[in-house]
């Protein structure tokens, strides 16, 4: 199997990247209140080990991973618990969540900024050890805990490991700028997982628009040691080249068989933000408590890309960050393509937050629905080969079986159809629901 | 501070193309204005009134459809608009304006709406448009205007009719060199209907629709190929350029084959579905008692259709075949 060009299908909407102009990532002041939410990864939430008093400090571990696919969670900022309660979540409306309020004094849990040099010789097991310790999830979005997914089954080994620095949403630069700010560290922390999963090659692969960080990340990758192994591959930019199956179909040319994982054909593809977390959790012992995101959109006057602390609260951000005068419509957690509308900005940054968009109703689209024409662009458009307008026709008339016969389920939920669409049809929420039925349908089955 | 804001809350994505069925519409209309121009430059004064006749009387059916299905009004998507320009485009100059106002209605109230409206439709609306005025009124469908200077005997007639009817001697009667009607052909100063003579400016058009994204080249390019195999096996070099120019090949294949809603949905379909046109096309053009195929080919691809579409699904990715 040999490296393709591109995938198939896909969109170019417009990229908007530019609105947060020079790619420096500031410092966001450490919130007054931070609310933190058990829940942080897929699988179950964690359980908190402080009560209502304790006084903690930035990076101290506040819940422990319950179960297999769970993470710790530690405080972003220091200062006292005020309560564990209910609180709006960003991805499930409302959840349990640990509350902090500042003592204003930003003090660690012990000194985050020393590299430790002799972290290089661990063992695959320590490494993996200080990562789970870290609470280190998935920071693409899929917030699948970082331990579990580098401790692949053993008839599963991994041979090829990718670095996901496509950022092909619309908007979002926070990939780009952790990439021109962190390269080194990245690097680092590309060789440690590397080493935890014995692959044979590394590819880090960046969308093209993003040409300094291809030439920054060649520059590091020639002056280094040690990083036998390591390629950098620039992809051409196309909506959602950085979705992992599409990105390891271009790379490999070899497809994920449909309801696998990319171990079934040994790949694992890891996030820019996910690789640096690590790198931080190994050199600098440093928990995650705090990640870089995008504050963008027509509606918010200064766009940026932030250090913010978890828990942050979005009004904050968006505050601090200025509301221009026009129409807004929309508060998105994530990208365009596939963010999470938010009905109040009262949510926090949690680990899965790579963006905040304010969108004004010039920018969000409204869909007015009309019927379908048939134009078949959905069908190109589509990455995994569906026709997401007969999916969307079947769901619509209650015929989920059908729907499935013919791949509701193979459906990643891109909104490439339902962008491209003429008509505005929503297409995207009825798939959603069909998968929403059919899961359902299953689950009370058993 | 976004207190006093109302927030807006569905499923992604929340951007859209810029695209939108309307404005396809009127950039198929548009592709189609020097077409229907030249046809009126060529045809005189009469044309106009045939397109005008035409479109006002879809757009007045679309409007009065609505109004009595309680629908939301449509009529300004511009389909409607297309509709009429289209089927004006394939009547004959001279057809008298009331024919016209009736295939319009027949386009909109029976093609369209009976089937459910935009989108529902089975048949090309101005292609079965046609089809009823060809069947209603042959006499008149048939009448094309001279455009050509006839040595004794030969009379009023496309090229396409004169080379099924009285052969290819008298074609060239007509037209002293082949070069000289390639070149007729591509300009249309020949007769046939209102928008189907000018080839060339055809062409134009379907590339601006290329261009635009507005349709593929699936159907237009399989379709014409396949037009241009079988006339180079029937007619020889000579037949290439003949069938290609002549007729309403290229109207058919770039406006009307490609009409979205009566087209295969998969790229695979679209081919399969060209290359039915274009076996169909010749196979009357040939064979048939009508020297022109176009319309009926597209129209009998048109009712296999959902067919083609069950043997073209896509391949899903992840799935082995
Ligand atoms: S059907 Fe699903 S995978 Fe295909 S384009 Fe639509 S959202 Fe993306
Ligand atoms: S893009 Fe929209 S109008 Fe076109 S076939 Fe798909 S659902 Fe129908």
């Amino acid at each position: 199997m040999k490296a393709k060009i591109t995938f198939k299908g896909g969109i170019h909407p417009p990229e908007n990247k530019d609105l947060c102009g020079e790619l420096s990532i500031k410092d966001f002041p450490p919130p007054g209140i931070a609310v933190l939410p058990l829940q942080q990864s897929l699988g179950s939430p964690s359980e908190p080990v402080v009560k209502k008093g304790d006084k903690v400090k930035k990076g101290t571990l506040i819940a422990r991973s319950k179960g297999y696919i769970s993470a710790n969670l530690h405080s972003s900022i220091s200062g006292e618990v005020i309560d564990i309660k209910k609180a709006p979540h960003p991805l499930l409306g409302e959840a349990n969540a640990v509350i902090i309020k500042s003592d204003n004094r930003d003090e660690p849990e012990k000194d985050y900024s020393t590299e430790d040099v002799s972290a290089a010789g661990l063992s695959s097991g320590e490494i993996l050890g200080l990562i789970q310790n870290a609470g280190i999830v998935g920071l693409g979005g899929a917030t699948f805990p970082a331990h579990v997914k580098l401790n692949p089954p053993p008839d599963k080994p991994v041979k090829t490991l990718i670095i996901n620095g496509a950022e092909c949403e619309p908007y979002l630069a926070s990939d780009h700028s952790l990439m021109l700010n962190n390269a080194e560290q990245i690097l680092k922390g590309a060789v440690m997982i590397k080493k935890i999963l014995n692959a044979e090659k590394c590819l880090i692969a960046i969308e093209e628009n993003k040409k300094d960080a291809v030439s920054l990340f060649r520059q590091k990758l020639n002056s280094l040691k040690d990083i036998a192994g390591l390629e950098v591959l620039p992809l051409n930019v196309k909506y959602p080249q950085g979705a992992e199956k599409q990105l390891i179909y271009t790379l490999t040319g070899k497809e994920v068989p449909s309801g696998g994982l990319p171990m079934d054909i040994s790949v694992l593809v890891h996030n820019i933000g996910t690789v640096f977390a690590i790198y931080e959790a190994v050199f600098l012992k440093k928990p995650l408590f705090e990640r870089v995101i995008t504050v963008s959109g027509k509606g918010i006057k200064n766009p940026a890309n932030w250090r913010v602390r978890i828990g942050t609260p979005f009004k904050t951000l968006i505050n601090h960050s200025g509301v221009t005068d026009r129409t807004i419509k929309k508060l998105i957690m994530g990208g365009p393509m596939m963010g999470l509308a938010q009905y109040t900005d009262e949510v926090p940054v949690v680990k899965a937050t790579s963006g905040i968009l304010l969108l004004t109703s010039e920018e969000a689209a409204a869909f007015e629905h009309l019927p379908c024409i048939r134009c078949g662009k959905c069908v190109t458009a589509c990455p995994m080969g569906l026709m997401p307008a007969e999916i969307s026709k079947m769901v619509e008339k209650g015929r989920i079986d059908m729907a499935k016969s013919i791949g509701l389920m193979d459906c990643m939920e891109c909104g490439s159809c339902n962008y491209i669409c003429p008509s505005g049809t929503n297409l995207l929420q009825y798939i959603k629901l069909g998968k929403y039925e059919y899961m359902r349908s299953k689950n009370a089955k058993r | 501070m976004l207190k006093d804001k109302h927030l807006t809350v569905t499923v992604s994505p929340h951007i859209k193309t810029a695209l939108t069925t309307e404005k396809m519409m009127w950039i198929v209309s548009c592709a189609l204005v020097p077409a229907a121009g030249a046809g009126i430059y060529f045809f005189g004064f009469h044309a106009a009134l045939v397109i005008t006749v035409c479109v006002v009387s879809s757009l007045l059916t679309e409007f009065l459809c609505t109004l009595l299905m309680k629908k939301p009004a449509t009529i300004k998507d511009g389909s409607a608009f297309l509709t009429g320009l289209l089927l004006a485009l394939c009547l004959p100059p001279e057809l008298p304006l009331w024919m016209c106002a009736l295939g319009g209605f027949f386009s909109i109230a029976v093609t369209k709406f009976a089937f459910g409206g935009l989108g529902y439709n089975i048949f090309n609306p101005a292609l079965a448009g046609r089809a009823f005025l060809m069947g209603a009124f042959a006499k008149e469908m048939t009448t094309w205007k001279t455009l050509q200077v006839f040595p004794d005997g030969i009379t009023a007639a496309t090229p396409l009719n004169l080379l099924k009817e009285q052969g290819y001697d008298s074609l060239m009667k007509v037209f002293d060199s082949h070069s000289h009607l390639f070149r007729e052909l591509f300009i249309g100063r020949v007769g046939g209907s209102i928008g189907e003579t000018s080839a060339g400016l055809l062409i134009i058009g379907g590339l601006i629709l290329l261009f635009a994204r507005i349709i593929t080249w699936h159907i237009p390019v399989s379709y014409i190929f396949t037009v241009m195999v079988i006339s180079y096996f029937t007619g020889g070099v000579f037949g290439i350029p003949f069938h290609l120019f002549s007729g309403g090949l290229v109207l058919g294949a770039f406006f009307m084959a490609t009409d979205p809603v009566t087209s295969p949905i998969t790229p695979k379909g679209q081919i399969i579905f060209g290359i039915g046109c274009g076996i169909l096309t010749m196979l009357i053009r040939i064979r048939g008692g009508y020297p022109e195929g176009v319309c009926y080919a597209i129209l009998l691809m048109n009712s296999v259709t959902p067919l083609i579409e069950r043997y073209s699904k896509t391949k899903i990715f992840g799935v082995k075949r």
